[in-house]
């Protein structure tokens, strides 16, 4: 075979050959992924192993990129909530509802008080089943599955909320601008009313397992430690900066969909290692419980559930079929012909894993200029390979999935 | 030779082996049931009554399956390993002694296969051999995960070996025979070991978790770091035979730990049962009782598995020679002081 035909050489199998086999370490490559069961999606890391030392890491991106924000470009705005489900696929609703602030910031609706509420509920819910497959991940990755399945039936629980609210579990495609597509029936708050009963329990055990575990201490305390200037100068957010001891949270720095009216602390660890990261999360799960209580509690009365803004809210299927102009919207919301202003806005809102934003330009048209999705997990793993230098392999491990990463975020 | 010794022997040899198999295959469905019930799930449930046919299920299923191989320059060790995990886990139970002995025929009939007096020693050795099992089979894959389980079972193994092996010593000090028959026979009524050599049954306890490969040591095939460390190549049941190996040399762990510290078949009031009931009755329940304490181990080894996480490669070194072993030192000490205790006064001029 003629050598053009071989394949460029990497550049570690240059490092290697080049090594002077000084101390009499052979250093090796070792490919972690892209189909390794801990790197929970698609991503691949080559690493440069001394051992199980690792010396350079090298990753690579883009197994699953799907080109969201180029589609964007081509599809009406209400069908580009189906987008963002797959982005974090872990909390869908949270980037469903961060694209219809989007648009409402855009088209300056007024979404009433009780929608805003309804809405807070259930991104804390997804909040919740974002920590909880998180930090349970993260005892699977250090060999204690129990956890795991024990508090993931809990998942489960707030699935069939979802289902209760839009009919659909994972790829939630929720809410519409201005609010929700229907009102929240009386068997979502009663399942809601039960997930808050049994959850806490579930989630203290949960925490009693681990927090004080020795070993899993052992494991997880300076793993993967990174320092506030640093985190800040990568650009991360969320609870991967909140660990470091940086308070800040999109919730309470920009408040959004009414967070001002709610009581909660935020959680902040000490020195941004893997267990602080654990303890940031457990702890941001019993504020979302303390807020989904709040919000509860304040919610108006009424059954309001969508701001009235027929221009670009999709009327109900019976009207359409029965009422002039509900026909009449519906085809003009479909078909794209209701004007939109020119602008150029982002909003962020806190997503699961950091500050997820949305960057909409638009030039009036039916379609969005140019969107750009601020994805939190794509900064994480940018720092993903400094984090690793110097540390085991099995450390290297308990990083990634403490800095959750999700592989539908970071490609997009 | 007498032969009726060797019919003798032949069915107890037989009967030890189907027991063994069994306890192994068994061990699975147990595993997947107890880790059901830790998680609050309901566990197999299909195959059988209460998923009870579920091991021969799981059996059938592994011998359809492809049996894949990689490319491997190394075709011949590559059959090798799985079978040297799988014998050397099912030699150790010859010296176990399951009873006392029955009275059938008019002869007493001793209850083991193989009543050797050095049974301590033939064990630690197939101990020892089982590494390469997992050594050989790790090496022979051709893959760097798979090699990486290899060096870290090899390298767990000699560690936890010493330990083990220092630990035994203060309990031989004790005992003054390496027969397990005769030391069974030490610990009759409640005299059992584990109440004069605490320190030394835990960390045998410990150790044993290391040799049989189950968390908090299981880093030999660690499935969230090493894919499937030195079985991940393996398919069929070339895997099944690991897998089985894990299984069966945990019941012989439990067996050991049962019969070395926990009073073997003996229970209180079998000197009363001989007497009354007869040697045949006494001896079946002496084997129930040993089977329970077997289970019983089985089980700790389950729980322990679903409960806590695993340890790091370093952090796993570090146990084993910092603490396990200075502490199993510091064990031989003590015993060697309370049992020289006269001798000693003596000496010291008390």
């Amino acid at each position: 075979m003629s050598e053009l035909l071989l394949p460029p050489e990497h550049r570690y199998a240059k490092i290697i050959k080049e090594q002077l086999n000084e101390d009499g370490n052979e250093l090796s490559i070792l490919n972690l992924g892209p189909t390794h069961p801990a790197t929970h999606g698609i991503f691949q890391n080559i690493l440069l192993m001394d051992g199980e030392r690792i010396l350079d890491a090298e990753p690579t991106i883009g197994y699953i990129h799907r080109a969201f924000e180029k589609i964007a470009e081509n599809r009406p705005f209400y069908q580009i909530t189906p987008l963002t489900d797959r982005m974090n696929y872990c909390s869908s609703p949270i980037n469903n509802m961060g694209w219809w602030m989007t648009l409402e910031k855009l088209l300056g609706v007024e979404v009433p008080k009780r929608a805003q509420y309804l809405r807070v509920i259930v991104m804390e819910l997804a909040r919740i089943t974002d920590h909880l497959i998180c930090n349970s991940i993260l005892g699977v990755d250090t060999g204690a599955y129990t956890g795991f399945l024990y508090v993931f039936q809990f998942r489960e629980k707030v699935y069939e909320i979802y289902e209760e609210i839009c009919g659909a579990r994972l790829t939630t495609n929720m809410g519409r601008i201005g609010g929700f597509e229907r009102d929240w029936s009386p068997e979502a708050f009663r399942k809601l009313d039960v997930f808050l009963e049994e959850f806490p329990v579930a989630w203290k055990e949960f925490e009693n397992l681990f927090e004080r575990n020795r070993i899993f201490i052992d494991r997880t305390v300076n793993v993967g430690a990174i320092s506030a200037e640093k985190a800040m100068a990568y650009g991360f957010t969320g609870p991967n900066l909140r660990a470091t001891g940086v308070d800040y949270d999109v919730r309470v720095a920009q408040p959004y969909s009414s967070y001002e009216d709610f009581d909660f602390k935020v959680p902040v660890g000490k020195s941004g290692d893997t267990y602080d990261r654990f303890c940031v999360r457990n702890a941001e799960v019993w504020e979302s419980l303390s807020i989904i209580r709040q919000a509860l509690d304040k919610m108006p009365e009424g059954n309001e559930y969508h701001a009235e803004v027929p221009d670009y809210y999709l009327p109900p299927k019976e009207d359409v079929y029965h009422n002039m102009e509900s026909l009449i919207y519906h085809f003009k919301i479909v078909m794209g012909e209701v004007p939109v202003p020119v602008a150029e806005i982002y909003h962020p809102v806190e997503g699961g894993n950091g500050e997820l934003g949305f960057y909409l330009v638009t030039d009036g048209s039916r379609t969005p200029y140019r969107l750009h999705f601020r994805r939190p997990c794509f900064i994480y793993y940018q720092a993903y390979p400094e984090m690793i230098k110097g540390a085991l392999l099995s450390d290297a491990i308990v990083i990634l999935s403490s800095l959750n990463v999700i592989a539908g975020e970071l490609d997009a | 030779m007498d032969s009726t010794i060797i019919i003798e022997k032949s069915i107890i040899i037989l009967v030890v082996f189907a027991i063994t198999m069994v306890m192994a295959m068994y061990s699975t469905l147990a595993e997947r049931k107890i880790a059901a019930w830790l998680q609050d799930r309901i566990g197999p449930n299909r195959a059988g009554k209460g998923g009870l046919l579920q091991p021969l299920a799981d059996g059938l299923k592994l011998f359809s399956k492809e049996e894949f191989e990689p490319d491997t320059p190394n075709r011949f060790l590559f059959f090798v390993g799985p079978a040297v995990a799988m014998s050397t886990a099912l030699m150790t139970s010859a010296v176990i002694p399951w009873g006392d002995h029955f009275h059938l025929f008019g002869r007493d009939i001793i209850l083991q296969a193989s009543d050797i007096d050095n049974a301590l020693l033939y064990i630690f050795a197939i101990l020892s051999i089982g590494v390469y099992g997992i050594m050989i089979g790790g090496w022979a894959s051709n893959n760097k995960f798979s090699l990486m389980g290899a060096v870290r079972a090899g390298s767990q193994m000699v560690s936890y070996e010493i330990a083990m092996g220092l630990s035994m010593i203060a309990l031989l000090m004790m005992t003054g025979t390496l027969s397990l028959r005769e030391i069974s026979m030490q610990q009759s009524g409640m005299s059992w070991n584990v109440f004069y050599q605490p320190l030394s049954f835990l960390i045998f306890l410990i150790c044993s978790f290391a040799e049989t490969n189950r968390t908090p040591f299981d880093l030999a095939e660690c499935e969230s770091e090493l894919i499937g460390g030195y079985h991940t190549e393996y398919s069929s049941m070339k895997m099944g035979f690991y897998l089985f190996a894990e299984y069966a040399s945990m019941f012989i762990s439990s067996t050991i730990l049962a019969v070395l510290f926990f009073g073997g078949y003996n229970y209180p009031g079998m000197s009363w049962a001989v007497e009354n009931w007869g040697v045949n009755l006494a001896n079946v329940i002496g084997i129930a009782v040993l089977f329970a304490k077997i289970c019983f181990f089985i089980f700790f080894y389950m729980w322990v598995r679903w409960t806590i996480p695993r340890f790091r490669y370093d952090q796993l070194m570090n146990l084993g020679w910092k603490i396990l072993i200075p502490l199993s030192i510091v064990n031989i000490v003590i015993t060697g002081i309370v049992i020289l205790r006269h001798e000693l006064a003596v000496f010291l001029g008390f």
